[in-house]
């Protein structure tokens, strides 16, 4: 990230805030909550990075991981359903200077906002997106989500979901211009933090799905994986995360996968048991749209004036006695052009 | 490409026609002109420019584009006329006008299409494409020979002319040369500065090679010359010099020039027509002053980047048509909730649904004042010229940002493709968005601290050091905390809705066109005013008491309007949106659907309003309102009720 000196003074002087600078109010998520554990990450990240708390932005949507911004002591915005994603697109836009996040379910980004995702990877501004996969609606009671297994029960499928679910890293690893793609579970905080944080420090659009426990209404949805930790596949590599000796003891199961690999990526992607877990795909070469668009670049009255008179002079009409020097210089041409032979 | 100067039309092209000598020169106050072809033949840049050189000239001009609803219909069909239509007045002309005096068309079949429509006077002159005539294709050849001999029949003026014969030895491809020398013959007609129209077409083709100039200037010297010698009538409009330097846009371009005035820096946008124009122009010229025209996946994505940018910055905009609004409304009540100022221009058409999309209509004024759900108020506004397009986007960035309110600026498919010289704007940095706000908020200071007596509170952006809370879409306290209660609920709806009435205070009252009371009031609103006033100024010229009122702030209505009513023996709307009519035998009292400003005027003024309305998707015309209005002055009062 590009500093000011003054700011880099500020640093060294600063001392380590601590979590409750970036804590707002009291999670209302139920006991046991996936989000809990994304919200702790995002926290830390935030302290860690000693982001200042004017300048970062949570943007969310509707459902139960939207009410994240809540919670954070930054700017926060809890929009609509679905519509995370542009809204986040615009504040990036007007104000590149901000450090902005996104929150969003798999209601929100997969089903309401499913449009919104896929060109939200095409524009690549950079943002992170954190993907909080219950496989369930939980806000609305226990409807099937476009994640559920095929066979959930759930209040609107009572004789069990009827479709294969859709799977957001293949989808989102077949749009081009995707940048980051990466996978976590809620229940590996190590784990999740350092790919939180290094989507963070991508340059792009980081997409993160956290695979994420619903207690209220799947508790044993995702117990399996959670108990076994053979069913996690761990992607290590110098380029992605490195896996601490610790949790290499538990997580036995690792391959090593290099991000820049997009075929690989799209292939292990596609796997769901066992759930890899790791950064599947980074290239930090690919523009961003703000860039693209140049925007933020500062404009002068003087500036914006000069643009002005400049389109008015294009469809001017001059009193015909007037001076004809604001006669536009295309014209001037046109007559040359058009006497020129006679 | 010949060289102009050696341009000679070959003998053989040239029928006997009249000797100089013996033409007739007539002098106008004005003339509605049309020039109308297969769509891609040009007609629409030579009415344009046309339009363009009689503005230079010093004349009134209004152009209206006739479009079909497809981009390629099929040629020589009778829905596929597409073209221009100008209005060449000695004064100001602040409409489209009456039927047409002079029409020039590509092929009797577009021709037919305008005839049918009633869009041509008895007796009009017609200039019309003679190659039909011996067209290889018998059916064609005999088509044309029966519309002209019925044309002819119906007491029309027509004077066959080879267009394209003429143009063969100029243009590679004559199909396409023509429009330009049409736009020669119509110069010579209306004695406009052959000079002028070089200087026009340099200005239509500066993006193209000077070869296409010249080709194009060869065409228009070869139609001047042509007319000259053999049509043996001439016209002359006289001008009032201009005084000072006018613009002449139309109302699309007229929006873009007003969102580059208003200092916004984000325009948010999915194609749609009739909006879409405001946007190409945009595209074009706003990153030269560093904006950005952000072309968006869909409409409800245009309109939350919108609010988004508006959160984070200056005030932004998104700009649509009708099915394009429907689709934002949710957003839209987002950002009335999170009190987000936001600008949305609704170019409107014809509706419901797909509807119209290339058709006038001003049905969309209730989805904007009501639409969304709950209670949202926001600001309305419709344009009323094509010079007030450039100026209400200036007020309503303005508005926007002082009341954190969403505005609505509405126009129509009228103003969108009319143009009208305005006096060129003056700049003023009062237009401008003022800079980001970036300084500290008092530490303890709430983001939503509405004041009791207007409602407004300070808006906090992000990069505010203290400023830090999270905006929402759900009901929220002073402090932007998710509430429930029922006393925050309810102060939060007051202060959201006290805006309004605290914009009402700051607005004036419309001013009354004619006398401030008589027998009748029309009152009006969007693209109708010059059309309204001109049926009325008719009327009053007759010695009628009749005077018009046109509005251009419909959300809220400025104070003063209900005195303005009752100074009048009747009042009636008149508008381009749906009313039921009285005459169909199941309408009555108790059923009848008003137009939006009828029903809008009734409501808040318990008031008896009557309307008018027509939905033909085009323009309405000042005769058609001039005979409505002397219709219902010469109609006895009706007894009370």
């Amino acid at each position: 990230m590009n500093m000011h000196a003054t700011e880099c003074l500020l640093r060294l002087y600063d001392e380590q805030p601590d979590l409750e600078k970036y804590q707002g109010g009291v999670p209302r998520w139920c006991v046991g909550c996936g989000d809990n554990a994304i919200l702790a990450a995002v926290q830390r990240l935030c302290r860690n990075e000693r982001l200042r708390a004017e300048k970062t932005v949570f943007v969310s949507g509707i459902g139960c991981s939207s009410r994240l911004p809540h919670y954070m002591k930054t700017y926060g915005f809890h929009g609509i359903h679905g519509r995370a994603l542009p809204i986040a697109e615009g504040i990036k836009m007007a104000r590149p200077d901000l450090d902005v996040f996104v929150a969003t379910g798999d209601g929100d980004c997969c089903s309401i906002g499913a449009a919104h995702w896929i060109h939200a990877i095409r524009y690549n501004m950079n943002m992170t997106v954190l993907l909080h996969d219950n496989q369930i609606y939980g806000l609305t009671k226990m409807q099937a989500s476009p994640t559920s297994p095929r066979g959930l029960r759930s209040n609107t499928t009572p004789r069990g979901a009827y479709l294969e679910p859709l799977n957001p890293l293949t989808v989102t690893l077949g749009v081009q211009n995707v940048s980051f793609v990466a996978q976590a579970v809620d229940w590996i905080p190590e784990v999740l933090y350092d790919i939180i944080a290094q989507a963070f420090h991508h340059k792009g659009l980081s997409f993160v799905r956290i695979m994420q426990r619903c207690p209220e209404w799947l508790p044993h949805q995702l117990e399996p994986w959670l108990n076994d930790p053979a069913r996690i596949l761990l992607l290590n590599h110098p380029n992605g995360i490195q896996v601490s000796p610790s949790l290499a003891k538990v997580y036995k199961n690792q391959q090593a996968h290099d991000p820049a690999n997009i075929d690989r990526a799209r292939e292990v992607a596609s796997g769901s048991d066992p759930i890899p877990v790791g950064i599947l795909y980074r290239n930090p070469a690919v523009p961003l749209y703000e860039n693209l668009r140049h925007a933020g670049q500062p404009r002068t009255t003087e500036f914006i004036k000069s643009g002005l008179e400049a389109e008015f002079d294009k469809f001017t009409v001059w009193p015909q006695e007037a001076d004809p020097k604001p006669r536009q210089g295309a014209m001037r041409a046109a007559r040359r052009a058009t006497t020129a032979g006679s | 490409m010949n060289d102009t100067s050696t341009l000679e039309i070959p003998a053989s092209s040239q029928p006997a026609g009249p000797r100089a000598a013996e033409k007739t020169m007539t002098t106008l106050t004005e003339h509605v002109v049309e020039v109308i072809s297969d769509s891609g033949e040009g007609a629409q840049r030579c009415g344009q420019s046309l339009g363009a050189i009689a503005a230079r000239m010093g004349n009134g001009i209004w152009t209206v584009e006739i479009i079909p609803a497809e981009i390629q219909p099929p040629a020589r069909s009778i829905a596929g006329a597409s073209g221009n239509r100008v209005r060449i007045g000695s004064k100001p002309v602040s409409n489209g006008g009456d039927e047409a005096d002079l029409v020039v068309a590509f092929n009797e079949q577009v021709l037919l299409g305008r005839v049918r429509a009633g869009e041509l006077k008895p007796g009009c002159i017609i200039l019309l494409e003679s190659m039909w005539r011996e067209d290889r294709d018998p059916k064609i050849a005999a088509s044309y020979a029966d519309v002209h001999r019925q044309l002819v029949a119906e007491g029309y003026r027509v004077h066959e002319i080879p267009m394209e014969r003429e143009c063969r030895p100029l243009a590679a491809d004559p199909r396409r040369g023509k429009n330009m020398f049409v736009l020669g013959m119509l110069c010579n007609l209306y004695s406009l500065d052959l000079q002028l129209a070089r200087d026009q077409i340099a200005l239509a083709f500066r993006k193209k090679d000077q070869k296409i100039v010249r080709a194009n200037v060869a065409l228009l010297e070869a139609g001047h010359q042509f007319a000259e010698a053999h049509l043996e009538f001439k016209f002359r409009i006289p001008a009032t010099l201009a005084t000072v330097p006018q613009i002449v846009v139309n109302g699309n371009t007229a929006l873009a020039l007003g969102v580059l005035a208003s200092g916004m820096e984000i325009c948010a946008m999915y194609p749609i027509t009739p909006a879409t124009s405001v946007s190409h122009y945009l595209s074009d010229v706003f990153e030269k002053v560093g904006g950005v025209v952000h072309q968006a996946e869909d409409e409800i994505a245009a309109c939350t980047f919108a609010i988004g940018a508006s959160y984070a910055g200056k005030c932004a905009v998104t700009v649509t048509s009708g099915p394009g609004y429907s689709l934002k409304q949710e957003a839209i009540g987002l950002a009335v909730m999170g009190e987000i100022p936001l600008v949305v221009i609704n170019v409107q058409r014809g509706g419901p649904s797909t509807g119209q999309p290339t058709k006038a209509e001003q049905g969309d004024l209730f989805s904007a004042m009501f639409g969304s759900h709950g209670d949202a108020p926001k600001v309305v506004m419709a344009a009323s010229t094509i010079e007030d397009c450039f100026y209400s986007v200036i007020t309503a960035r303005k508005i926007a940002e002082t009341f954190n309110m969403v505005v609505v600026v509405l126009s129509d498919t009228n103003l969108a493709t009319s143009q009208q010289p305005f006096p060129r704007p003056q700049f003023s940095e009062d237009w401008l968005a003022p800079p980001v706000d970036q300084s500290a908020v008092p530490v303890g200071a709430k983001p939503y601290d509405w004041d009791a007596a207007t409602g407004l509170a300070r808006r906090f952006i992000p990069g505010q050091p203290n400023g830090m809370h999270t905006l929402t879409g759900l009901a929220h306290d002073r402090a932007s905390r998710v509430a429930y209660d029922p006393e925050t609920n309810e102060e939060a709806l007051h202060c959201r809705s006290l805006k309004l009435a605290a914009l009402q205070k700051t607005l004036k009252t419309p001013p009354v066109f004619g006398d401030p009371e008589g027998d009748l009031l029309v009152v009006g609103w969007g693209s109708t005013q010059g059309t309204i006033e001109e049926a009325v100024t008719r009327l009053r010229a007759e010695g009628r008491k009749v005077s018009a009122l046109h509005l251009r702030f419909l959300q809220p209505l400025p104070a003063g309007i209900k005195d303005i009513l009752q100074r009048f023996k009747r009042v009636m709307t008149i508008e381009g949106n749906w009313c039921d009519r009285p005459e169909d035998a199941i309408i009555d009292e108790s059923n009848r659907r008003y137009s939006a400003v009828a029903m809008l005027l009734r409501a808040r003024y318990l008031v008896d309003v009557d309307c008018w309305s027509e939905v033909r998707g085009e323009p309405i015309k000042p005769g058609t309102i001039y005979r409505v209005l002397r219709a219902r002055l010469d109609q006895k009062q009706e007894p009370k009720k």
